[in-house]
């Protein structure tokens, strides 16, 4: 039970399989400041609250889950946009939380992350050229007549003109757009990608396009996704393994078929019975858990379970301590403590 | 001979091919000329406003000699002479027919009786523009630093220092300053002149030894100083605020997570696209300053157009007054005009055609 490092596996992984990305306890606290003259911190918003879960290589693995609940904080964590309160990410072998400045630059080769707002994540003064080939250059990957030949390649694998390179973002549709961000992306070859919504900025037509560029590059360049959407019907079609976070913290993780057929915890069951089903005889029967109540304020959760404000099955455990996260059945993990 | 005379029409061509390039493509020329014919029907409604309204304040410039009020009789032959007896659009008729000859006019002051007013101008102006620019310049060169490095230190000690210097530098009015710097540096430490900018000779387009001289920089150290921080006081704010909204963007987050050092996401992604409202004040400042400032001028004793342009109102002085306005309103159309010019070079999704 001791991956390359010598340090011992998380419960549950296959060991058949290599893990690229390991992430244990991680948590994200941002301060709550108050006072006029001499700010103190009197709080804190939880938006990750202790994840334990890993990542095969070449796998995509799905995070999902509501509005605010921590999916775009747990991505920018992974990739040390945000540095974490506690915890440790483990890339490829490597820990990233401790790495500082040049090292976690150099590191940033190798993931990458493709932005949910195709409009504003694109320079407005820089061309397609410079957004893209910026990278290499800074990373001293290539310059000259190369960069431009490697940009020219770049736009053509993710599906857009050559000649677009002396174009500037405001010239092109959203689609277009999120284009340019997964070419900017793949710049530097990078192993691991985090898809932060990269489909919810764009129109349905256009987020089919996007999502099949996005599986035919990690077939052709064994990429790893962390795709992080509340699309649940994209990230049934997309995904390998899914996880569901539900107020910073993930209450289950499955394989995707076997999530969505056989969801465990009470806000998986919430959360899938409210896709549609595309036969209509199933969909008549269909039966919605409406869930009563908002999600309680990651700067005060509940003592018990995060979900037992909300959750129709609740015991009187549930609102005294926290359910472990355990594997119920192989490589299905849920925190409840009605599965205990 | 012909040929000659093509080589030059060739190099001609190529010169002026090379600028409407640099003006960004004929559109853009186009563009230009347009905004620059429609400054026309502008600057001809200022200028008969300012005709209008000060012929219409009491007094004329012919009342007193000294302190002696002038016989009547002789301010009717000086007005006869000056065509001031006419109806209000007969004389602005004749104004415009003369300063479309690019003639302004003559001074109708007590001292300068008849003196063209371009003259005076001419005069006047270099020195308002020397105090002018390099009051800009240092507004700009203490105010954009300032800003970004509270921006950048955003919330620490640097950030509540920049602000706080800000908020002195545009509270203290020139008023106050000026007297101030005046007393401890000219009166008490005696390391600068007191005053009378320009008394030198050779202040109007000085050969170099005279513009790099002590004498020169001496001068112009307190007035500029005055002038130039109460400006980049503003400026630091608004770089400050500027900055602050761009680091929040998304596409500087792209830029972190391309593995860029932090110098390069500040000042190659944040602060070009953090200085488009800056450069938006620009325009009216250039304007504002160009033409002179009446304080900074009265302060220092520096005969600029500022001081002029004051004294031209009470001494009823009808066409320096119509001049100097005239002066400042196409400096003020023509610095709204090169503002969009730059927008153009600081934002590329901002075209005119």
């Amino acid at each position: 039970m001791a991956d390359g490092n010598g340090r011992p596996a998380m419960a549950g992984q296959d060991m058949g399989r290599e893990v690229l990305l390991e992430v244990r306890g991680l948590k994200k606290y941002f301060p709550i400041n108050a006072g006029i003259l001499f700010q103190r911190e009197v709080g804190a918003i939880k938006a990750v609250d202790g994840l334990d879960f890993f990542i095969y290589k070449g796998e995509t693995l799905g995070l999902v889950g509501e509005s605010g609940c921590g999916k775009s904080t747990t991505g920018r964590t992974i990739l040390q946009l945000y540095r974490p309160t506690a915890g440790s990410v483990i890339f490829e072998g490597v820990e990233l939380t401790t790495l500082k400045g040049s090292e976690l630059r150099h590191m940033r080769r190798r993931m990458q992350m493709i932005f949910q707002d195709p409009y504003a994540s694109l320079n407005p003064r820089m061309t397609v050229g410079r957004i893209i080939g910026e990278p290499l250059e800074v990373h001293k990957v290539a310059r000259g007549k190369e960069l431009i030949k490697r940009v020219q390649e770049l736009l053509e694998l993710v599906g857009l003109n050559s000649y677009f390179i002396n174009r500037y973002p405001h010239e092109f549709s959203g689609g277009q757009r999120q284009r340019i961000g997964v070419a900017r992306a793949l710049a530097l070859n990078p192993s691991f990608i985090v898809a932060d919504e990269p489909i919810s900025a764009l129109d349905v037509s256009i987020q089919a396009q996007v999502v099949n560029l996005l599986q035919d590059l990690q077939k052709d360049l064994g990429l790893t996704y962390l795709f992080i959407a509340h699309d649940l019907s994209m990230v049934r079609h997309i995904c390998d393994r899914v996880a569901v976070m539900y107020l910073g913290k993930i209450v289950e993780l499955a394989e995707s078929e076997e999530l969505y057929t056989n969801p465990l915890q009470p806000y998986t069951q919430a959360l899938l019975s409210a896709v549609p089903v595309p036969d209509p005889v199933v969909e008549k029967k269909r039966q919605r858990i409406i869930l009563k109540g908002d999600v309680p304020s990651p700067a005060n959760p509940p003592k018990g379970c995060n979900f037992c404000t909300r959750c129709p099955v609740a015991m009187d455990i549930c609102f005294e301590t926290e359910p472990p996260f355990v594997e119920v059945s192989p490589g299905h993990w849920a925190a409840c403590h009605r599965l205990i | 001979m012909s040929g000659f005379l093509e080589a030059v029409k060739g190099v001609a061509l190529r010169i002026a091919d090379a600028i409407v390039r640099a003006l960004g493509g004929t559109s853009m020329v186009k563009y230009i000329i347009r905004r620059v014919l429609a400054g026309i029907p502008v600057l001809l409604a200022i200028t008969f406003a300012a005709f209008a309204l000060i012929r219409a304040v009491p007094g004329g410039p012919f009342d007193f000699v000294g302190t002696k009020q002038r016989d009547e009789r002789a301010v009717a032959a000086l007005e006869q002479q000056f065509g001031l007896d006419k109806p209000l659009l007969i004389q602005f008729f004749n104004y415009v027919v003369n300063l479309l000859r690019g003639n302004f006019g003559p001074s109708l002051s007590r001292t300068n009786l008849g003196t063209p007013v371009s003259e005076i101008i001419a005069m006047k102006l270099p020195i308002s523009m020397q105090v002018g620019i390099m009051a800009v310049m240092l507004g700009f060169g203490l105010g954009i630093p300032l800003g970004v490095l509270a921006a950048v230190y955003h919330n620490s000690l640097i950030d509540y220092t920049a602000t706080f210097f800000a908020v002195l530098g545009r509270s203290i009015p020139s008023i106050v300053l000026g007297p101030v710097l005046i007393l401890i540096f000219a009166v008490k430490l005696q390391w600068l002149p007191v005053a009378f900018w320009g008394s030198e000779p050779g202040v109007w387009i000085p050969p170099l030894n005279v513009l790099f001289s002590w004498r020169y920089i001496s001068h112009a150290i307190m007035p500029v100083f005055t002038l130039g921080t109460g400006m980049s006081a503003g400026i630091a704010r608004l770089t400050r605020a500027s900055l602050l909204q761009v680091m929040r963007d998304d596409y500087i987050r792209t830029a972190r997570a391309k593995g860029l050092p932090e110098r390069t996401v500040i000042y190659l992604h944040a602060l070009k696209n953090a200085l488009i409202p800056v450069a938006t004040i620009v325009g009216p400042l250039l304007a504002a300053v160009l033409t002179g400032t009446f304080v900074i001028e009265l302060i220092f004793a520096i005969p600029g157009l500022g001081d002029t342009f004051v004294k031209s109102v009470s001494e009823r002085d009808y066409n320096l007054l119509v001049g100097v306005t005239i002066l400042y309103s196409a400096f003020l159309i023509l610095g709204n005009i090169l503002v969009d010019i730059m927008y153009t070079w600081l934002d590329p999704r901002i075209r005119y055609d």
